[in-house]
């Protein structure tokens, strides 16, 4: 570029150099914390900063493996975060997948056929989006409580309300995969219609192996909201087994019983997976970010 | 002949739908809720209309999603607003047929045939074999050694009690195996309480003590006019439609109570009760504060990011790109809690880094004024990423000969900044800033998470607190501390909803492009 280097150019490369290593330690601080408290010893802090001594307790007992304290006796794990893992990566799943199914077959709809009150629809749907979830809980919990009375299996306290609200998300979706269906040309589609194929012959053998890529980013971004939710399963789960993580990770930190170490190893362990899919994931979800969508 | 079969296997598997969803249609009406029943038919008609009807083919492709966004999005909207003009609460928690029935339900020992019990173990789970309380012998004593007459049931699996199960007189030749202790029949307890044990002579009897199974009746029968008759103390219940309770004549609420409409009740408490609007209003005030200062810090530590690091001739940019990005990828509840854990006034690593410095412990968690500075400290640090992001785009997207002028006319990097970049991003950073905004203002999982609230106003009836935004107060009165007040906590979401569909509205203003039905 043709900015011209003046002479305190060396000058300004050092500021911005410490000054963005300084930004950068004070960002990682809480994340290398987190780790180096994992593996100390004991739940307290113990005066130093990087501990002298390394001590897998925290990780066995996040792994669900009772652990032998120095005085002999038995730690059994406080709490199942194995558990609240596999609760959270089925719901994730299983709403990621049927998140992907509805909104593509709506997106279809949208980006091929003519209908009467496309458009409002299409944009209702956008302007529902501004509404968080987290406003309507008292409704979101009276409607599951009143499912529940009929069909106990979708009630609160079960994975399928909780999957079952998450589908309210879809409206983004929506929009996305229609988007990418308007860059694949409607002709080859038009033409297995006219080889005989049904409307939605030619969805599903047609246009969807070609829409592979996007239904595949719609998965994760769908699949990593529902792993962070909190606000929803918090209203609708309560037992502990039936937890997901990020509803019962809040359990580690409470006053009277305080396992700092504890959660920091289930943390970090829970953390790392779901932080690298959405690093890898990150690509799409930057070009979608300018779209609307909002994360503290 | 193949289209045929296929034509008949169709209708098979509708009529057997259609009767399976009637049936629940059914069953629904007969528990009381005919209005739930009606809108549960009129949705799976439609259904049926959709996939069966070749004019509604479009619709197929949309029905379910729609149903999604409907069902899940605007119906919960729209019965949270509903249930603020009712006294939903965990007080009036059932509809009155429910209240109702569990009135009739309850029971109180009536006049019949006592039996002592004893549980004996079986084969196939355990038995219950009863021996009739002989006339004036007090309850709890030991059964006597000579039985007159001895009934017992058929084995039956305690973990899966039947709902009733007959005892049929046990021949005086069969003995039992030796009767569990008591520590048992504890433990068997809850199972036993559901159990209605039938009697040859067509008594019934179910559980009253440990040792006792007894004849139970019903405590209320219904009166006239949809009043309720004590069978004891010959006391009449009215329904009260205005409280939502049944009350004696006295006025005494029975409990549980029903849920009513009660208006503007909830709206009118939350202006009229000082207990409520003092702490509101001054959550309101927070709320506000903490969003535009949530807000303003992202927008400086972003932009000034995303401008260094776009400065081309700095090495590593993509390294520092990806480090700095880290906030955001990290799941906000595990963030969240890290910093909870690191702030804590006592084992917390960050007072025990400042105390080796400076000696202080400052008390993060219990000074209403330094928990808000936690709170937009660790929201900063959350947030910014997405800021340096749209920046970064949007730095990247003006062209490069406007730098280069005004490097000819001898500007400095601020100048170029505040003449060059930010007149230039400013214009379409201003909605997502908006859309941010209006993101933190209901940010309650930050909230929820790192204070609960917390520290809470002292002089609050109804449990407030100092760091807590609107819908992380109304999430507790509806959900922890105070009763589950969901009408209350509905009407607040209400006035919520309102104010965030103002805010939509002018954001919608700003990018008015982004609709109309355009890909884009």
């Amino acid at each position: 570029m043709g900015v011209v280097q003046g002479k305190g150019h060396k000058w300004r490369l050092l500021a911005a150099h410490s000054g963005l290593v300084a930004m950068c330690l004070l960002v990682l601080f809480p994340l290398l914390m987190v780790v180096s408290i994992s593996l100390r010893p004991g739940n307290f802090a113990t005066g130093d900063i990087i501990p002298r001594s390394i001590s897998l307790e925290h990780w066995k007992l996040a792994l669900g493996i009772p652990y032998l304290d120095a005085d002999g006796t038995l730690v059994p794990p406080p709490f199942p975060v194995l558990r609240w893992l596999w609760n959270s990566t089925k719901i994730a799943a299983l709403a990621a997948f049927f998140t992907v199914t509805l909104s593509t077959t709506a997106a279809f709809a949208f980006a091929r056929m003519k209908f009467r009150g496309k458009t409002p629809i299409l944009n209702s749907l956008l302007l529902l989006q501004m509404f968080p979830p987290v406003l309507a809980l008292v409704g979101i919990f009276a409607i599951f409580d009143t499912i529940g009375n009929y069909v106990p299996a979708l009630g609160v306290e079960s994975h399928a309300a909780v999957i079952l609200a998450y589908l309210g998300g879809i409206a983004l979706h929506v929009w996305t995969i229609r988007s990418y269906f308007y860059t694949i040309p409607v002709e080859i589609e038009e033409c297995a219609v006219v080889d005989g194929a049904s409307h939605f012959q030619s969805f599903l053998y047609i246009l969807l192996p070609m829409a592979v890529p996007i239904l595949m980013v719609v998965f994760v971004l769908a699949f990593i909201s529902a792993m962070i939710e909190y606000p929803i399963a918090s209203i609708l789960l309560r037992q502990v087994n039936h937890l997901t993580l990020a509803v019962g990770s809040r359990y580690f930190l409470y006053e009277q019983k305080y396992l700092w170490g504890d959660f920091a190893a289930a943390a970090v362990l829970s953390g790392i997976p779901i932080t690298i899919v959405f690093l890898l994931a990150q690509r799409w979800i930057v070009s979608g970010l300018t779209a609307g969508g909002v994360k503290g | 002949m193949r289209r045929n079969w296929a034509s008949i296997a169709k209708a098979i598997v509708v009529g057997v739908l259609a009767l399976a969803v009637l049936y629940t249609v059914w069953k629904v009406a007969a528990s009381g809720q005919v209005l739930l029943a009606v809108a549960w038919l009129a949705l799976v008609s439609l259904g049926f209309y959709v996939y069966l009807a070749r004019s509604a083919y479009t619709w197929r492709y949309m029905f379910p999603g729609l149903l999604g966004a409907l069902g899940f999005v605007i119906l919960p909207l729209a019965y949270t607003v509903r249930l603020g003009f009712t006294n939903y609460s965990s007080r009036n928690l059932l509809t009155f047929e429910r209240s109702t029935r569990y009135l009739l339900d309850e029971t109180v020992a009536g006049p019949g045939p006592r039996y002592q019990f004893t549980i004996h173990p079986a084969a196939e789970g355990i038995r219950l074999a009863f021996t009739p309380t002989a006339a004036g012998e007090a309850e709890g004593t030991s059964a006597p050694s000579e039985p007159a007459a001895r009934y017992a049931t058929p084995a039956f699996d305690p973990a899966q009690p039947p709902g009733a199960i007959d005892a049929a007189e046990l021949p005086t030749d069969e003995t039992l195996p030796e009767p569990l202790a008591l520590r048992d029949v504890i433990k068997l307890r809850a199972a036993l309480s559901r159990l209605k044990v039938r009697f040859p002579d067509g008594s019934q009897a179910t559980m009253t003590s440990l040792r006792e199974f007894g004849p139970l009746t019903p405590l209320y029968r219904r009166g006239e006019r949809g009043t309720l008759l004590n069978t004891q103390t010959h006391e009449v219940l009215t329904p009260n439609f205005k409280s939502g309770f049944y009350e004696t004549s006295s006025g005494e609420e029975i409990q549980p109570g029903f849920k009513v409409d009660v208006g503007l009740a909830n709206y009118i408490r939350v202006v009229t009760d000082p207990a409520l609007t003092s702490p509101l209003l001054r959550i309101f005030v927070w709320t506000v504060t903490f969003a535009l200062l949530t807000v303003l810090f992202t927008l400086v530590v972003g932009t000034t990011l995303a401008v260094v690091l776009n400065w081309e001739l700095l090495p590593l940019r993509t390294f520092y790109r990806t480090l700095l990005f880290l906030p955001y990828a990290v799941p906000g509840f595990i963030s969240i809690l890290v910093f909870r854990g690191l702030f804590n006034q006592n084992f917390g690593e960050l007072n025990l880094i400042l105390n080796g410095l400076f000696g202080i412990r400052p008390a993060w968690f219990s000074d209403p004024f330094l928990a808000k500075v936690m709170i937009l400290i660790v929201n900063t640090w959350l947030g910014y990423p997405y800021i340096m992001v749209l920046c970064t785009g949007l730095i990247k997207a003006i062209p490069g000969d406007l730098y280069e002028a005004s490097a000819m006319a001898g500007a400095g990097p601020l100048q170029n900044f505040f003449y060059v970049t930010a007149p230039l991003i400013i214009r379409p950073l201003t909605p997502l800033l908006i859309a941010s905004f209006a993101f933190n203002f209901n940010n309650f999982v930050l909230i929820s998470l790192l204070t609960q609230g917390r520290p809470d106003f002292l002089d609050a009836r109804v449990p407030a607190g100092t760091t807590d935004i609107l819908v992380s107060y109304t999430y507790r009165i509806a959900f922890q501390d105070s009763g589950q007040q969901f009408g209350l906590a509905a009407a607040i979401s209400t006035v919520i909803f309102a104010l965030v569909a103002g805010l939509s509205i002018i954001n919608l203003r700003l990018t008015r492009g982004r609709l109309e039905g355009q890909p884009r």
